[in-house]
């Protein structure tokens, strides 16, 4: 565990140290910043549906660009081989780079509660929703974060690893959008694998262990196929 | 635990239909200095690769500290400060950061980071640049940093790739002192296709030669391996054409081969005499150039040096393999 964290706080301040971090909160604040006030008096209502329906599609295409580099990067410069042959296995190596990855993702969450807080002061929010995006954003955003780790796992390329990921979260997120065209079979298997149908069920305020365990699955499966990925390179 | 660090036993590397090391097998005993020499892509990096655990052999298998690579890499892992090929570093972070994640990665707890950082930083010389970006310094200091990340959790065997290459002289220099500083209580391997830097460094040589081990001997034992002396007679040209010279030495009896070359400077000429057996012929060279009236400048005793040993091994002629 302590590998893991050490690991993990390492990756963490390293996102400080350049660019990505920086851009990336930028880039989600101003686009989040756009959509929400243009049309949030359009609506007139104090609630924070609108900001988590842009949130969650914003995330869907910053959060590859968080996780790009985390293998990748490291194959490329030859770190992967002084970090992996510190008395560190192979699985405390996915899990710290999720978890320094995640702890940004969690900062970058953190200052967005200043949307909620500023409609609050407007109207009489209703929090439940709020709580509820936050979790569904957390949840979803490590199954994207996973997936993105699981890219970087693939290639010693950073922009190879984030467009994998941006086509896999993509993917994901529109699933559910074309439902009305498919047979109803096939509109409920993709409904269920959607990300935005599980995130936007718990943004309305429920949340249903159902999507929880599917976010949770989705995340240890890709990182999982991280580790598998990671491992492979002592049999190559 | 036994005096031997490092027990490889059989080491085969496939990669694809390239065989990268094959069937290598070697002891390193603590407190020993080994370098693996041998050209680029010979096994060098590979055999350093397994035994950290980084890749796994194909076939064989190794012990490092007393641990297998196979049951328990930790074990080895623990045992082993490692510094790879190129000296791989998180360049974004300051040299000070990055000991103490590699002290925290290496499971030291609260004081000992700071002390045993107090060490390495002064068995490295890196006070100066402790607060300065990897990404920003020298790569001499570079290596240094990499060394001292190597040293950090104070291993009994220390494995270095290429420790010295790229550095200046001088630099090179310092490391070289540093690594026979750490060698005296340590076990250290160290690969390198510079053959000057053997000699000075190790007590013992592994040379390496397309996946294979050629040869495992002191760099002295090696250098006379083979063995056979040349005589090297500088003499005075005074208007004689090299031939001329040179056949005023083809009537000593026991010489194999007598050949002729212009000097270093226009008015020298040198010949080498190779003798059939191990014969002295210093004193049969003087008489000779003494009977055909030339005046000889200058006479030397060459063994075979390390560098035509390596040249020989790892360029398929085994004259020398005897």
């Amino acid at each position: 565990m302590k590998h893991i964290l050490t690991i993990g706080g390492r990756q963490f301040r390293s996102y400080f140290n350049g660019p990505v971090a920086y851009i990336v909160i930028c880039i989600v604040m101003l686009t989040l910043g756009f959509f929400f006030w243009k049309t949030f008096f359009l609506f007139g209502r104090a609630s924070g549906r609108e900001m988590f329906r842009w949130l969650g599609l914003i995330l869907v295409f910053a959060l590859p660009a968080l996780t790009m580099g985390l293998i990748a990067e490291e194959k490329r410069t030859g770190t992967i081989e002084l970090l992996i042959t510190m008395p560190v296995t192979e699985a405390q190596v996915i899990l710290g780079k999720f978890l320094g990855v995640f702890g940004l993702y969690a900062v970058l969450l953190a200052l967005t509660i200043f949307y909620p807080l500023s409609v609050s002061t407007l109207g009489d929010l209703d929090w439940g929703p709020v709580i509820g995006g936050y979790v569904g954003l957390l949840l979803q955003g490590s199954a994207i974060l996973a997936i993105g780790l699981m890219a970087s796992s693939w290639t010693g390329n950073q922009l190879i690893a984030l467009f994998v990921a941006l086509t896999l979260s993509v993917f994901f997120w529109v699933l559910d959008k074309f439902l009305p065209l498919l047979p109803t079979n096939a509109a409920s298997v993709l409904e269920w694998l959607s990300f935005d149908h599980h995130f936007q069920s718990m943004a309305r305020g429920v949340i249903d262990l159902r999507d929880v365990l599917f976010f949770f699955s989705v995340t240890v499966f890709a990182l999982a196929l991280a580790f598998r990925a990671l491992e492979s390179r002592r049999w190559s | 635990m036994s005096d031997v660090m490092v027990e490889a036993r059989g080491l085969t590397k496939h990669y694809g239909p390239v065989t990268a090391v094959e069937n290598a097998t070697f002891e390193v005993k603590r407190g020993e200095v080994v370098g693996f020499l041998g050209p680029n892509g010979a096994g060098k990096t590979t055999t350093m690769k397994i035994l950290t655990c980084f890749i796994a052999p194909s076939d064989g298998s190794a012990r490092v500290a007393g641990a297998d690579i196979f049951e328990d890499p930790i074990a080895v892992r623990e045992a082993i400060g490692y510094l790879p090929e190129n000296t791989p570093l998180y360049t974004e972070m300051l040299v000070v950061e990055y000991l103490q994640f590699v002290a925290r990665m290496r499971g030291l707890r609260g004081k000992q980071i700071d002390s045993r950082i107090r060490m390495v930083v002064e068995e490295t010389s890196l006070g100066d640049v402790i607060g300065k970006s990897i990404g920003e310094i020298s790569k001499g200091f570079r290596q240094r940093v990499g060394l001292a990340q190597a040293l950090i959790h104070e291993p009994p065997v220390l494995i270095l790739d290429e420790p010295m290459s790229g550095l200046d002289p001088n630099q090179a220099a310092e490391i070289r002192e540093l690594i026979r500083e750490i060698g005296r209580e340590r076990t250290v391997i160290l690969s390198t296709h510079n053959l000057a830097e053997v000699q000075v460094t190790c007590g013992r040589v592994l040379i390496i030669s397309e996946g294979r081990l050629v040869a495992d001997d002191t760099p002295e034992a090696l250098a006379a391996r083979g063995g056979k002396p040349r005589f090297i007679a500088t003499l005075q040209k005074n208007g004689h054409s090299p031939s001329k010279l040179r056949d005023a030495f083809s009537s000593i009896e026991s010489a194999q081969s007598v050949e002729g070359r212009v000097g270093t400077s226009a008015n020298e000429v040198i010949v080498e005499v190779v003798p059939k057996g191990n014969q002295d012929l210093r004193a049969d060279i003087f008489r000779a150039a003494v009977a055909a009236d030339l005046v000889l400048l200058g006479l030397e005793q060459h063994g075979e040096d390390l560098e035509d040993i390596f040249r020989q091994l790892t360029t398929g002629n085994s004259e020398a393999s005897s």
